[in-house]
């Protein structure tokens, strides 16, 4: 169990920007992944496929 | 199924899609346990004090630093003997995530360093070698958005990784190598760990829940990339290129 200390600011600081950066990455990819989903999708509506859209390659 | 079919993007995206709910349950359980255990269970250090604390995610974050660099270039690998696709996709994917590791285990290094060392920064050998690494995952990250092409952008990225390999190993053994301020190696060494058990647990869960974590950040970040590819390819075909 942590004590009270001198040193607490920096324990702190750690886990706080660890939580930001993770937390910052985490809604990075999930925003891009929403972004590809749904430039994909207006893509489709207005009837484009891929060449290579049969032989299922990316 | 045979893992080889997974290198199929189609068929990874349905797997992916399958195995991240698992992912994400798994690193939560793993880091409620590790930052429990890290945090209120483990005694504090009889020299640094609680400040020891900081190791339960900087140890992680430096591993996981030089572990997706390894994943980086086995990838590389991959995109130059085979030029699959999906090893560019994996390769693009990682460095973003590599550099956000690498800065955090920098940072909490930092961190942990000034109460202990009485200094944030050091031009040792390891510190400044895991700087260079994250100076190579910027470069990475830059080359990625400099070269249009992504076949060409990735055999040239796959080129500077493989070069920029050379500096992981160095990053592991500088502790042995130089005399550093850093403490040498502490938990694969022969004979056992130098780390009492007590706190080689928490660190062990939260080493774990952290790679999960990663896992599941990276298998996000490559089924973007994927979508990005065909949004791209359905682009050329739209502009009738």
């Amino acid at each position: 169990m942590i004590a009270p200390g001198t040193h607490d600011g920096f324990i702190i600081a750690a886990y706080v920007i660890a939580v930001v950066v993770l937390v910052g990455l985490f809604v990075w990819i999930v925003v891009d992944g929403r972004t590809q989903r749904r430039r994909l999708a207006e893509l489709e509506a207005r009837g484009v496929r891929r060449r290579s859209a049969g032989s299922s390659k990316a | 199924m045979p893992i080889i079919d997974l290198a199929n993007p189609t068929r990874f995206l349905a797997f992916s899609g399958r195995v991240l709910p698992w992912l994400w349950a798994l690193a939560a359980i793993g880091l409620a346990v590790g930052l429990y255990l890290g945090l209120f269970v483990a005694p504090p250090d009889f020299k640094q004090g609680d400040t020891v604390r900081i190791m339960f995610i900087h140890v992680p974050f430096a591993w996981l630093s030089m572990a997706c660099y390894g994943t980086m270039a086995v990838a590389a690998l991959g995109t130059l003997v085979w030029r699959h696709p999906l090893a560019d996709v994996l390769q693009k994917s990682a460095a973003p995530i590599g550099a956000a590791f690498t800065f955090l285990a920098l940072v909490t290094g930092s961190l942990w360093g000034k109460p202990t060392w009485g200094t944030y920064w050091v031009w040792d050998a390891r510190l400044t070698s895991v700087l260079i690494l994250l100076l190579i995952y910027l470069g990475l990250i830059a080359l990625w958005q400099a070269v249009e092409d992504p076949g060409r952008a990735a055999r040239a990225a796959a080129i500077l990784t493989l070069v920029g390999a050379v500096n992981v190993p160095i990053i592991k053994f500088s502790v042995d190598w130089w005399n550093t301020l850093h403490q040498g190696e502490s938990i694969f060494v022969a004979g056992g760990p130098l780390i009492d058990p007590s706190m080689l647990w928490p660190l062990f869960v939260m080493a774990v829940g952290m790679t999960v974590l990663f896992a599941a950040l990276l298998l996000m970040a490559m089924r973007n990339e994927i979508l990005r590819r065909r949004v791209r390819a359905m682009q050329i075909v739209a502009a009738g290129g």
